[in-house]
Formats: structure tokens, sequence, C-alpha cells
């Protein structure tokens, strides 16, 4: 199974531990993952900014970067929903098809396409999932609060098989962090308040760890933690599952 | 009131932050009412077939608009009702005005309508000399307090009871300090009933239009559509074309899904049809556009037109909960306002579909179904594309898509770190990075992810 990993811009820059216990992860689950090396966006900041017409070119990149594999894979639900619902390429619009259809947030790609059962990880905390929006409402790798539907979460049942882990329960268990992209400087204070929100809920359970299967989300929720000189960290799901004893 | 259209979103919600006991507190109120909707939902096992089955029903009136409407028109006047027909808010304003100057009426009451805050009529009607007093209740608090509604559900959403009782004290005469919401909720009882029994004109809105019979039916709480309408020689109610549905049996769904999706009740206490005017009395129905077939026309966005009016889509707005209703500026606020407000004015609403993260809970609470937060993400495009967003941005936008589409660049950038922070503090001043104020920056790492790949042996490009 050739796979090509999809790393998202911020993820390489600011957090390539994630990409990498993503790559070593889905090495040791047996894929034969290849890494593009002329990627560099999907686009979606000039897309939510208003902008979608200034993304021909970060489309046209994606399309020759990843066209002709098995699979893609992402650390990222939201640059994923982005790529599914906006990558499109004149002149190339049967491999934007194709890639829209192959492209895979993580932790669905090991649930529905890998169906993984069993992980020798181990991380023994307590743990608080955050739920980022796009892949929660987007792609819908869990069941958000909103629908009346049998609820299910794919990033949770891959937790459930860590070692030593264990979910803390959270008082608004999909509300919104707040990062929202530009939405984060933009609207500053509200999205600090949302950031700082969903950090107390976290706190308040006592979780160690907040974990995710977005990394944007995750680097606001930092940003809020590290001002607060909070002992709590951030780590994306990927660490979790690749974090051996 | 005249301070939050000078304002964008962004400045009103960082006032509004000022007071974070306060956030918090509107916050959590609003989250209580979407924890009692989520059960009220939970407590129907076919509330999706609901939702669906409601937005199809509304599909089928915007495709057909104007045939329900005529049908609608031709009904109710069989049953003895005048119908009106205002291209804008100053038709409707002005249909109002000389209803009540023929008659020489000088003082209306008014129940819960939407519409007259959207066409401002309060204030056009003061000017020509008339008394309009709002008669539910939080729309009277804050007609008292000279604000505008800051929920469409629940109009004073944003006061505190101590600031009710204070409110009550300098104009209804209840106790210095009075708080107890029954002792207040008795005053202002007392104060609405002298004005139901003595106004010769009551205004409502309307929440349902039967196109099959040429009713219409008004949701309350309080009974005081229904206290007005009935005491008064001439009911007006207005309501926007959208309001249409094409059978009373439809009504069926719509107030299932309405105040449960509102407030979490079952059904609104009253729930009255109105049909023919009794005797002696008149029935007026003024049948508002005020943009509404322009946005009808435009694909993308005719489906906000769905809308009913339940408030859900702010009660789970965590941006909505956290800046306050009046920090939209617009009559209507929250996820549907964002969505609503550009089709009026475009450039003075430029902000509002960025006041959101895009997390879509508003789509999926709508009780119609309404696909709220991708009409937020395609206002963005318009907005942009008609040139109402700063050129600041702009620029800033030119150069990173320059960046991003070229590995070289995005490798050099990259490189000399903090690609995203160089180019998204665009809004504000260079000299204060909005990220910074209540956030520490990433850590940036030694390599990128590319620069530690290019190492690894037997690295498959």
């Amino acid at each position: 199974m050739r796979v090509a990993l999809f790393v998202p811009c911020y993820v390489d820059q600011f957090y390539p531990k994630a990409a990498i216990a993503t790559l070593e992860l889905l090495e040791k689950l047996g894929c034969e993952v290849h890494y593009p090396k002329n990627q560099t966006c999907c686009g979606q900041p000039m897309a939510n900014s208003g902008y979608e017409h200034l993304t021909s070119g970060c489309n046209n990149l994606f399309v020759d970067n990843f066209s002709g594999y098995d699979y893609i894979v992402c650390p990222s639900g939201s640059c994923t929903l982005h790529i599914k619902e906006h990558l499109y390429a004149d002149g190339k619009e049967e491999q934007a098809t194709e890639i829209r259809k192959k492209v895979y947030e993580l932790t669905e790609f090991l649930v529905d396409v890998l169906k993984v059962k069993q992980l020798s990880a181990s991380f023994p905390y307590k743990v608080g999932l955050h739920q980022s929006c796009h892949g929660l409402r987007g792609l819908r790798i869990a069941q958000m609060s909103e629908l009346v539907a049998e609820p299910f979460s794919k990033p949770a049942q891959l937790l459930d098989l860590v070692n030593g882990l264990e979910l803390v329960p959270l008082s608004r268990q999909d509300d919104c962090c707040g990062f929202g992209g530009t939405f984060c400087v933009v609207e500053e204070a509200v999205s600090a308040k949302m950031g700082k929100d969903r950090v107390a809920d976290h706190i308040s359970h006592g979780a160690q760890y907040i974990t995710s299967a977005d990394l944007s989300c995750l680097m606001h929720l930092e940003g809020i933690l590290r001002r607060q000189n909070s002992d709590v960290k951030v780590i994306h799901v990927a660490e979790i599952l690749n974090h051996s004893m | 009131m005249s301070t939050a259209t000078t304002k964008d979103h962004p400045h009103l919600a960082a006032e509004f932050n000022r007071d974070e006991p306060r956030v918090n507190w509107h916050d959590e109120t609003l989250w209580w009412v979407r924890a009692k909707r989520d059960i009220a939902a939970h407590k129907l096992p076919e509330w999706e077939l609901l939702r669906e089955t409601a937005s199809q029903i509304k599909f089928n009136v915007l495709s057909n608009l104007s045939t329900y409407l005529e049908q609608f028109e031709a009904n109710a006047i069989k049953n003895g009702i005048i119908v009106h027909w205002a291209a804008d808010a100053a038709e409707h304003n002005q249909i109002v005005h000389n209803l009540l100057e023929q008659r020489g009426i000088t003082k209306m009451v008014k129940s819960k309508s939407m519409l007259t805050e959207e066409c401002h009529l309060n204030e056009y009607l003061k000017e020509q000399g008339i008394d309009v007093i709002d008669s539910d209740l939080g729309e009277r608090i804050v007609q008292l307090a000279n604000e505008p509604p800051s929920h469409i559900v629940l109009p004073c959403i944003h006061k505190k009871k101590e600031e009710i009782g204070d409110i009550f004290h300098e104009h209804l005469g209840s106790a210095k300090g009075e708080s107890d919401p029954k002792i207040l909720t008795e005053t202002a009882r007392q104060h609405l009933r002298e004005v139901f029994l003595t106004r010769r004109a009551a205004l409502t809105g309307v929440n349902f239009a039967v196109a099959e019979t040429g009713e219409f039916v008004i949701c309350t709480n309080e009974g005081n559509a229904d206290m007005g309408a009935h005491l008064a020689e001439i009911h007006i109610a207005s309501m926007g074309i959208e309001k249409i549905i094409p059978e009373r049996k439809h009504l069926g769904v719509f107030l299932r899904l309405l105040t449960r999706s509102a407030t979490g009740q079952p059904i609104t206490t009253y729930s009255s049809h109105f049909s023919k005017p009794q005797d002696g009395t008149e029935i007026h129905i003024v049948i508002v556009d005020n943009g509404r077939s322009i946005q009808l026309g435009r694909e993308e966005f005719r489906n906000s037109l769905k809308c009913i009016r339940c408030g859900a889509c702010m009660n789970t707005c965590p941006v909505y909960r956290k800046s306050g209703g009046h920090s939209y500026h617009t009559a209507v606020a929250g996820p549907i306002g964002s969505i609503l407000a550009p089709n009026l004015d475009m450039k003075k609403y430029a902000d509002l579909p960025f006041a959101s993260t895009l997390c879509g809970s508003c789509s999926n609470v709508c009780p119609v179904k309404i696909d709220i937060h991708d009409q937020l993400y395609k206002w963005r495009q318009v907005i942009v594309k008609e040139g109402y967003s700063p050129k600041a941005k702009t620029m800033a936008m030119k150069a990173m898509a320059l960046t991003l589409a070229s590995p070289t660049l995005y490798r050099m950038g990259g490189k000399t770190g903090r690609l995203v922070f160089k180019y998204a503090p665009f809004a504000v001043n260079n000299k204060l990075n909005p990220w910074y104020n209540q956030r520490e920056m990433p850590k940036a790492p030694d390599e990128s992810f590319g620069e530690w790949y290019a190492k690894r042996k037997g690295a498959k490009n």
C-alpha cells in the first residue's frame, strides 16, 4: 500500500515531531510511506479568509505532489477537509477528484482503512481529547453532540487501545477552541477567550495532556497553557499512538 | 444603540470581553439553553427526520414562493383580512403609520417581531409622534433600557436580574434594589395590563402563514401577542415573505421543532391561529420583501430564507456566547444574522461572515438545516471579490499565496521562521502581534519535518 504523507505547513515548520510520529506509526502498521518533498500548504489560510481565488497555485502544487498514490494521509482533520472540499485544479480535474477521494485524516485512516484493532503503544497519563471542529463536523471522525445519533469517536477508539491511558470526561465535549485560522488574530479577544475556556475544562477534569487530531487547535491551546505557566501539555494523537515505554 | 453601527465585530467583541466574569455568565447562560435544546431533541428519536422534513418543506416554499404568497393572499382576503405588500422597510413603516394615522391612533402595543427591528419601525413611529410599547417582557426591558434586543428569542439575555431591577425601579416604580424575578415580572405584568387595556392598535409578528387557509400563527410564551390583538380594534401583523408554509398540517412539523430548538420546551405556551377578524375589528397583514427576493436570487445563500427564527444557532455559537448579540451590530445577531445581513448591506456587514471559526455547530442544530457555516465561508469569498476586504489583508494574502505556491519560497520562508505569524497579524497595526497578547508563540524547532526527512535513511519522496 503506497501512502503519501501530507504534512501541513505549520506542522512541518513548528511540530515536526507529530509528522515523524505519523510516519513511524504508518510504517509500523505496514504502509509504504512516501513524503512528496515539494509539498507546502493546502491553501486553507487563504480560502478561509475569503481568498479562495488565490489558491490555484497551491492546488496545482498539491495535485502534482499527491497524484498516483493509493492513499494520502494527513495528521490534521482541518487540512484534510479543505482538500476534500476545495481541491480543484484547471486541466487536472481528474487527478484532483482522485485526490479528494483518497485523502484521509490519520485516525480515520487507521480505523476505516487499516482497521487497527490493537496497538503496542503505552501512555500512562490522564488525557483530554479535544475534538477539532473540522475533523468532527466536517470529516465526522466522531459523532457531534448536536445530532440525535449514535455516538462514536475514531480518535477515542484508538486512544482506548493505548496502555495506561485514561481519557478524562469533559463538561463540553465538542465546543470549539477558537483557533479558526486567521480568526485567531482578527478576533483575538474572542479567540483567546474560547481557548482559555477549553483549557479550563480539560484542567478541571484532571487532564495532564490535551490531545487532538488537529495541531492547529493544539498550537492555540498550547499558547494559552504556556502563558498560564501550566504543567499541562499538548500532544498530537499520533505521538500518543506511536508512543512506547 | 448608535455606537454599535460605527465599530466592527472584533472591536465590539473585545469591548465585551473586558469584563471576563460577565462573559462567563453570558456564555454559561446560553450554553444552558443549548443543553436544554439537546435534552428536548434527544427525547424525539425522529428528530433528524423532522429537521430534514422541515428543510424540504421550506425548500418547496422557496421554489414556489410567489404561488404560495398569492394563494395565501387570496385566502386571507376571503377570511376578511386586509393584505398589504411592502417592497422594503420604508414602505412597511409607511403602511403601518398610515393605518394608525387614518384612525387617529397615537399609541400602539407591539409583540415580538424581529422584522420590525429590521425595519427600525419603533424609531420611525416615534418620529411620527406615535408611542410604541413592546409587550414581550424581554423586549420591554431592552426598550426601557434604550437598547436593541441582543438575541432574537431572548432579547435581554445580556442583562442580569439586578440590572433589570434597576431599570424597573427607574421606569416602573419597583422598589430600589428589588431583583426577585417573580416580583419584577409581576411589576411588568401590571404595567403591561394597563397598556393592553388602553391600546386601540396592536402589532404582532408572524411565525407561520398558511397558504392553504389564509391564517397565520403566532407563537409566544407570555400570551402577549394575543392580549394585544384581542383587545385592540386594529391588529397589524408584519411578516417577511419567507414565513409561508403550504398547508396547515405542516405546522405539525414546525411547531415541534421551533421551541425545542429555541428553549428546549416541547411547544410555546401559546401557538395562536389568527384567521379572521372579530366583529367590529380589523386584521391587516403587511407582507414585506426588504431584500428577501434578492437573497432568493442568490443561489448560494437562498437557503438562509428557510430560517424560522428559533435562535438555536446563537445559543450554540461559541463566538456569539463570548461576544454578545450587540457585537453583531444588526437586528438579527449570531450565525444566521451573519449570513442574512450582508445581503442587506455588504459594506456595513462585511465583518460578520468573519466573526466565526467555521466550527459548524450552527448548521447542525438548525431545525431547518441551513448550511450556515458553509454560507459564512461563501460570503467571505463574495465580500473579498466585491472589494470589501481591507487592502492590507489582500496584500498579505497575495504574498502568502505566492510563497505557499512555491516549494523554494516556502522552504526559505519557513527557515527564516514562523511563516504563518509573519503574515497573519495583518488586521492590527504591526507593533502589536494579536496572537501574543494572550498566547505564547509556538517554539520553533531546529529543523522542519522536511529537513529531518531529507536526512533520513531510505527516504521515499
